[in-house]
């Protein structure tokens, strides 16, 4: 288990620096990043300033030492937009509002999808097993923004149940985690089905039966305990989906998060605060899969004992 | 007496019954095949001259026409956007933009994908390690942001979104044809290839590939939706498609903020991408339930 | 032997039917047998013969919702398991009758503890603490022969071997002292030598407590090693039954003479092991009269018209050697009244 983990975690920070290395390419990629960087009236000083800053006269992979030097220590340099603000600073600064839409969005569709997930395997071609197919096919179809549009069409303006938008209570986060969420309820049931449909054919389901286990406890115990384990080695991806799916939800209902900063750094040109959002992002993404892969472990006894 | 392989046996015919059931219900493929036809590829390829209006140019004295049903008039069936374009026309040049930029990108991302999966299933050894721990990183990045740096760096373009959708399949293609590669390779057909003398090229190019091509198109068709998906969301973030040409996810961002006085502009862009969507999927859920049953629930 | 006791279970017409896309059919088609407390029936017949589905009919647990079991009755303790409710059924499951399956690799849960398997299969039909129940496991492993369980408990399957795992099944099986064991293929999946050792522990428990086993196989050498009788099953139906002595010595269906042919012997020095010609008939597609006749070297013309009825050996004792073949009407068989 320890070995396990040890091998992940150094995956995991292989993976943090070739997203580093790509961020770092790209800045360079429409020439000096100088130029992105500086604001249209900056003198030729400023521009001494970031060039030392950065070490921009130095050799490639020198620069990139110190640009992985400076990201360490959470320096991606000053805003452009927001002047007086560093780009860290201000994505710290939106993170919490993002970190609360994105786990409300994702506890919401986990409660959702794998009940559902279950039953479905359960009453395999029931009414409620295509019903549930219907949630699925329309999840994995509807654009999210197209999705958070309409609902505030219909439940915000029309029927006035939820504020169109900003942030506020537990009413502002419904529409925005409804709009993030379904595709992932979607693809979380999906596979909750598939692995219980597997897991409850097999034998030691037909055992527990046997053993005159009920039949609440064979579903709930003995297979999903079992089938929960494929549904959680995507959870890091769908988490992370989430959290790129922000980008876009935040934009719609103006909900003032690290996405949304990322489209008006965009906008502005504002290229540390997107370098900042960039590997923020990246990083949430990927300590997400290292969590999920410590559960992982929990829950299968093979890995544990490896 | 022994032989446990007797065709009667009521067990194997009950897990027999079972894909077969499922495909029944997903199955059928007539109603997907039949929006695909008639919302993607039919208007993809007549925008250019079967749609009633220019998809650009709009008139300002005829901006936000409602839809025929809703107080509208024939001339504009769908409604006009702010500018004054018809929105059925702007749907059916979206479709041309939507399909080009799947098929190109699945078709760079596939070729890309398949060629690092096959050298890495068949060679195995360090080109395979080193490949593969490209496709774990890949598959840590997040695809939008991917997207947001470049639209950043280099501007916008239709070229960028084929980079990004390229670039975010690769690496499913990747590992999906080195699995089916590590199979395959292990068979008697391509031992006798390599006994005769065949070259690695050969052995590759004839017998390999035919038999991982039926994992490479089920994976192209279960892909079309998410790219469609994916450039839609681009588009309706300002990193994808430039304007004025016509995408879908573009004309859902121009609807924005007009979804109360004038819900038909961000409403039917958005129901085009939804249908078009769904019948992908459905048709690409049918095609491997056909072709690779493997291939579960990706 | 129980002789002259109650049985500890009894089988009559059991018909069970599975609905599968080629149409309905009938894998176990009136099925009757009886096993009495410390006695061992074998079940023999090729894969597909019905024998795991009349297996799974006895506990209920056919699976649903394609397979529905229709007839016949199921006896244990003077009443019909077929008429009990899901609730009722339940409770007996684990505690008057049980199972051990096929095989071991499968048959435990992969995420919980043996020690939590085993006790969850006695505290299903027991109170107490958990401590007096993880003792009650603790002894159960013992009974199977698990060396030292009491720090075994803590092990998760995929820590044993195949025989162990068989055993912790067992010990399952056994957890709440059932009366009646259906094994179905327990040794298929183990190794030669660890095969003998468990039958042998079957054996030895049966002779303790007086377990009833009915033994699936399709190994006529384990049928001679373990069973006291044997019920022949061809295409969903049994075609011989009797004392295994009887079917060993004189056997009267023309299938069961073709089986007992097809089990190679070290003393008779065959050049090339007899195979019975053809394959069992498809399901959907049953023949109308004898289900074997298309593979039978002694058909009769009558064969293909009727299904025939049950003749019984009059020289046979309590438990009587019966047989469904038409050629025994020549003899000095008994026909039965059916």
């Amino acid at each position: 288990m320890k070995r396990y983990l040890i091998i992940r975690l150094f995956q995991s920070l292989l993976a943090m620096l070739a997203i580093s290395m790509i961020a770092f390419v790209l800045s360079h990629l429409s020439g000096s990043p100088v130029d992105a960087m500086l604001p249209d009236d900056a003198g030729p000083e400023e521009a001494e300033r970031l060039i030392r800053l950065w070490g921009l006269d130095r050799p490639y992979h020198e620069q990139y030492l110190v640009f992985l030097g400076n990201a360490l220590q959470g320096n991606l340099g000053d805003s452009i937009k927001w002047s007086g603000q560093t780009a860290m600073g201000l994505v710290l600064d939106r993170l919490p509002a993002t970190l609360q839409l994105g786990g409300f969005a994702i506890i919401v569709s986990t409660i959702i999808a794998l009940p559902i997930g279950v039953l479905a395997a359960v009453y395999k071609d029931s009414p409620f097993d295509s019903f549930g197919k219907l949630i699925a096919l329309l999840g994995q179809a509807m654009p999210n923004f197209w999705l958070g549009i309409v609902l505030i069409w219909v439940f915000a303006v029309t029927l006035n149940w939820f504020p169109t938008s900003g942030r506020g209570g537990l009413a502002n986060m419904i529409l925005p985690a409804i709009a993030m969420g379904w595709f992932q309820v979607a693809a979380l049931m999906r596979l909750t089905r598939s692995a219980m449909l597997e897991v409850l054919d097999s034998e030691y389901v037909k055992l527990a039966r046997i053993k005159g286990v009920p039949e609440w406890r064979v579903v709930w115990v003995h297979a999903f305990r079992n089938a929960a384990i494929v549904p959680l080695t995507y959870f890091g991806l769908i988490a992370g989906s989430i959290f790129t799916g922000s980008v876009v939800i935040e934009t719609v209902f103006a909900w003032p998060g690290t996405g949304l900063l990322a489209i008006d750094a965009i906008r502005g040109r504002d290229f540390p605060v997107v370098q900042a959002v960039v590997l923020t992002f990246a990083g949430v993404f990927i300590l997400a899969n290292l969590i999920v892969d410590t559960l992982y472990a929990y829950l299968d006894p093979r890995i544990r004992y490896r | 007496m022994q032989d446990p392989s007797s065709k009667a046996a009521p067990e194997a015919m009950i897990s027999e019954a079972k894909p077969s059931l499922a495909r029944a219900i997903a199955g059928l493929p007539v109603v997907p095949v039949f929006i695909l036809v008639f919302l993607l590829i039919i208007p993809a390829l007549t925008a250019d001259f079967l749609a009633p209006h220019d998809p650009v140019t709009g008139s300002i004295p005829k901006r936000l026409k409602p839809p025929v049903f809703f107080g509208g008039t024939w001339e504009f069936p769908l409604g006009t956007d702010r500018l004054g374009r018809d929105i059925l026309s702007r749907i059916m040049h979206g479709a041309k933009v939507s399909l080009s930029i799947s098929l190109v990108g699945i078709l760079l991302g596939g070729v890309l994908g398949t060629a690092l999966g096959l050298i890495a299933g068949y060679f195995r050894g360090l080109a395979d390690a080193i490949i593969m721990r490209l496709v774990d990183i890949t598959m840590a990045l997040p695809s939008i942001l991917l997207a947001l740096v470049l639209a950043v760096s280099v501007g916008p373009s239709f070229q960028t979104v084929i980079a990004v959708v390229a670039f975010v399949l690769w690496a499913l293609y990747a590992r999906q044809v080195r699995g089916e590669v590590l199979s395959i390779r292990e068979r008697d057909f391509v031992a006798r290839a390599r006994v005769s003398g065949a070259s690695h090229f050969r052995i590759i190019w004839r017998h390999i590939l035919p038999n991982a091509a039926n994992t490479i198109v089920v994976l192209a068709t279960l892909q079309v939706g998410s790219v469609i998906l994916l450039e839609a969301g681009l588009s309706f973030l300002g990193v994808g498609i430039p304007r004025p040409t016509p995408a879908w996810g573009l004309m859902v961002a121009d609807g924005r903020q007009l979804i109360v006085s004038a819900w038909w502009i961000a409403f039917f862009p958005g129901l085009a991408i939804t249908l078009t969507v769904l019948a992908l999927n459905l048709l690409g859920d049918w095609m491997r339930d056909k072709l690779d049953p493997k291939l579960k629930e990706l | 032997m129980g002789a002259g006791a109650t049985p500890a279970i009894e089988v009559r017409d059991l018909e069970t039917q599975i609905d599968t896309k080629l149409g309905l059919i009938k894998a176990v088609d009136g099925v009757a047998f009886t096993v009495d407390p410390g006695e061992t029936l074998g079940i023999v017949g090729e894969s597909g013969s019905g024998k795991s589905i009349t297996a799974l009919s006895l506990l209920r647990l056919v699976p649903r919702p394609a397979a529905r079991i229709v007839g016949g009755e199921v006896i244990l303790d003077g009443e019909d398991l077929l008429r009990k409710s899901e609730a009722e059924m339940r409770k007996i499951r684990g505690r008057h009758i049980s199972m051990i399956l096929q095989d071991p690799q499968t048959s435990l849960n992969p995420v919980f503890s043996i020690g939590a398997q085993v006790v969850e299969a006695i505290a299903m039909h027991a109170k107490g603490s958990r401590d007096s129940l993880l003792k009650r496991a603790i002894e159960a492993l013992r009974h199977v022969r698990v060396a030292d369980p009491a720090r075994r408990v803590d092990d998760f399957p995929h820590q044993m071997s195949g025989g162990m795992k068989q055993r912790v099944v067992g010990a399952i099986a056994l957890g709440s002292s059932p009366r009646v064991l259906i094994a179905d293929e327990p040794t298929t999946a183990l190794d030669v030598t660890i095969q003998a050792q468990y039958l042998r522990l079957l054996k030895d428990i049966q002779a303790e407590t007086g377990l009833a086993i009915i033994f699936i196989t399709h190994d006529f050498g384990v049928v001679a090693r373990m069973c006291d009788k044997v019920a022949v099953m061809y295409a969903g139906r049994v075609v011989e039954y009797g004392p295994v002595r009887e079917i060993f010595v004189n056997p009267a269906h023309p299938y069961t003479r073709a089986l007992l042919k097809s089990v190679p012997t070290i003393e008779e020095d065959v050049e090339r092991l007899y195979s019975i010609r053809g394959q069992p008939p498809a399901f959907w597609d049953m023949p109308r009269g004898c289900r074997f006749e298309p593979r039978c070297d002694v058909a009769l013309p009558h064969c293909k018209q009727d299904y025939p009825p049950e003749f019984t050996d009059p020289g046979s004792g309590k438990t009587r050697h019966c047989a469904s073949c038409w050629a025994l009407e020549e003899t000095e068989w008994t026909r039965n009244r059916s």
